[in-house]
């Protein structure tokens, strides 16, 4: 981990927030840290990991998707296969389980996709606790079906009509929320972003990923991979999996942003590729901006990959370069859907196939290389949405 | 005239507060969103607020996310930017006003924009220095981010006044009040700006707690939004910030009497604060 003082990545990072919730992410952090030194604590996440969210998740071979795309070998993290159709679930989990822990008995989380407000519901049910989940009307209206998963979890959706209407907006209201009810209420953040300690205690909920993915290989190939692709919008499943790699300089590690209509059109989501140094939402980082500094609307066929910033640690490891940082188009990546449906039976959810959009490219490197792929959720969430899209002859 | 364009930004801060105090009264803030409901409305609403009695003005720098805003701000920064309203427009407004009222002139915005300033922080504060203004209020850069603000805007004699809110903990008071500037902000609740039917229970406690470790004044603001609020915190504040009511204020008059309708609304209130 790449850190200059506790938060801070280099020059990203940081808390820039109100000074009402301040305290909160004191308390917050302590609890964290607490909560994992705590083997209780942590006996209980693995027990929830396993007998519910359904972890370890399996490593699958995938080698018609590797002949298309020119590799030797390209293997699927199945994230998808966790319970509530993607890796939110594994952070989502265990800050409520921290919630519970701090005697915080309700629960704010925002949403883009809809993953991340299911997952957040799914574990408040479990859990016992409230749970408010903000949505923009845009994602809302684009991911009806997570809307109603949601609802009959128990939790109340309020959708959010303003801005951009999408997930930077909801992120807004619910620190809005936070700072209202900051003394009942978890902020239940649900990727690496916003100000610390939550780019580094979802890093460390996610890290499972990367854990799982590295002894899966050891075991299955007895070798590491040469390369680790995953996709980003905050970017807390690519954390996850590259967290255990980081030190393996023979790897290499590619995260894939959205390229929307390509960046040269400016219609995009690609923070790292084409944004600037900024402030959005606690933190310091890269973001979308004008040169005025007011942040910029976005655009991804992806709802979850469809935000303007990037977490910190990523905006850090971009700039020195372990990570390499690479946009997909919404065209790529819909083609990358259909192709890793009828090539391996598997149906990815909209976010990863920007990561499967970038497997061509790197066959094109070289054919002998084995790629680990995060597949971090499910399509069936977006079948309306890619339903007038062309893909089914 | 003369006199006070030589101020520094602290000093005109002094200077508000003191007129204020001497006249036995607690000082207005007026929080004004620049370029709401129009851009060329703002100049005409400024003076009407000043010509209210006002002590300092906030003029609102608008940002596209102002995560610690309610409703009125949030809408008000939305017209605001659809007018494409900069920081740079609003350190010409604050310029027009100190050049022609000599007025205390505060600018509040998020961080964001004030990083991306033309030439950084470091331009930013010359150029506000040199419209007169007075300091900054920034409600999403605590004390700990604060540094490479204050590195710029203390050689310019700019203010960066910094909120404090119920849920600020003694010790958090005890370290970090004493380098305030200019005065200290309390928050009177625990949420976002905008208008509410009564004050916190607590405020007088609140700010009692801050008092024990400034001697500067002290000015409470959020949810303020009428003459007997501000009444109700004689005896406990030295000032009073008054936005969202002042902007709801503007946002229900008829187009062509909205400058006759803030300037009530503010002599309501500076009326209301004399003890």
């Amino acid at each position: 981990m790449i850190t200059t003082k506790p938060g801070r990545y280099g020059e990203f990072g940081g808390q820039y927030l109100p000074e009402t919730l301040m305290p909160a992410v004191a308390e917050l952090e302590a609890a964290w840290l607490d909560a994992r030194a705590d083997a209780e604590f942590q006996d209980e996440l693995a027990r929830v990991l396993r007998d519910w969210v359904g972890r370890p998740t399996p490593l699958t071979d995938a080698p018609r998707l590797a002949r298309a795309v020119g590799l030797a070998r390209v293997l699927l993290k199945r994230e998808d296969l966790a319970h509530t159709g993607a890796h939110k679930i594994n952070s989502a989990v265990g800050q409520a389980l921290l919630a519970r822990r701090m005697g915080k008995h309700r629960v704010v989380a925002e949403t883009g996709a809809g993953q991340h407000g299911v997952a957040s519901a799914a574990a408040c049910a479990l859990l016992g606790l409230e749970c408010v989940v903000y949505m923009g009307t845009v994602d809302a209206r684009r991911q009806k079906a997570n809307v109603f998963r949601m609802k009959l979890l128990g939790a109340e959706v309020r959708e959010v009509d303003a801005g951009s209407r999408t997930l930077k907006d909801a992120v807004n209201e619910a620190i809005r929320d936070w700072v209202t009810n900051v003394r009942t209420t978890y902020y239940l953040l649900g990727s690496a972003i916003g100000p610390h300690p939550y780019p580094a205690m979802v890093r460390d909920f996610q890290a499972v990923i990367g854990r799982e993915a590295r002894e899966q290989m050891l075991a299955m190939l007895g070798a590491l991979p040469d390369v680790v692709v995953a996709c980003v919008g905050g970017g807390s499943n690519a954390i996850g999996i590259f967290s255990a790699f980081l030190d393996d300089p023979a790897v290499k590690l590619i995260g894939v942003e959205a390229g929307g209509e390509g960046i040269a059109s400016g219609k995009h989501a690609a923070s790292i590729v084409g944004g600037s140094v900024g402030v959005l939402h606690g933190s310091r980082t890269l973001v979308l901006q004008d040169d005025a500094g007011q942040i910029r609307e976005t655009h991804s066929v992806s709802a979850g990959l469809d935000y303007p910033g990037v977490g910190p640690e990523h905006a850090a490891l971009a700039r020195s370069g372990r990570v390499r940082y690479v946009a997909r188009t919404d065209r790529q990546a819909l083609d990358a859907f259909a192709l890793l449906s009828r090539s391996e039976g598997i149906i990815p959810a909209l976010e990863p196939a920007h990561a499967i959009a970038e497997l061509s490219a790197i066959g094109g490197d070289g054919p002998a290389q084995t790629v680990l792929v995060c597949l971090s959720g499910r399509g069936d969430k977006d079948l309306e949405i890619v339903m007038g899209e062309g893909l089914v002859r | 005239m003369t006199v006070g364009a030589a101020l520094s930004g602290t000093q005109r801060i002094a200077r508000a507060f003191a007129r204020a105090r001497e006249t036995k009264r607690l000082a207005i803030v007026v929080y004004l969103t620049v370029g709401y409901p129009d851009r060329a409305a703002t100049g005409a609403l400024v003076r009407a607020a000043l010509d209210g009695g006002a002590d300092v003005l906030e003029l609102g720098v608008p940002f596209s996310d102002p995560l610690a805003d309610g409703a009125t701000v949030q809408r008000a920064s939305e017209v605001a930017l659809h007018q494409g309203v900069t920081l740079a427009d609003c350190i010409a407004e604050a310029s027009t006003v100190v050049r022609e009222r000599d007025a205390t002139v505060l600018l509040m915005g998020y961080t964001n924009p004030f990083l991306r300033y033309r030439g950084g922080l470091r331009g930013f504060a010359p150029d506000a220095a040199q419209a007169g203004a007075a300091g900054i209020i920034v409600p999403d850069l605590p004390a700990e981010e604060a540094a490479e603000f204050d590195v710029a805007l203390d050689p310019e004699g700019l203010a960066r006044i910094d909120l404090y809110a119920p849920t600020t903990p003694d010790d958090r008071l005890s370290r970090l009040v004493p380098s305030a500037r200019g005065f200290v902000y309390c928050v009177s609740l625990t949420g976002i700006t905008g208008a509410r039917r009564a004050l916190g229970p607590d405020v007088a406690d609140f700010v009692g707690r801050v008092r024990r470790h400034t001697s500067l004044p002290i000015a409470v603001g959020f949810g303020i939004s009428n003459a007997e609020h501000v009444a109700s915190l004689r005896g406990i504040a030295d000032a009073v910030v008054v936005g969202s009511a002042a902007l709801d204020t503007v946002s229900a008059a008829p187009a062509d009497r909205r400058p006759e309708a803030l300037h009530g609304f503010v002599s309501a209130l500076v009326a209301a604060g004399k003890t």
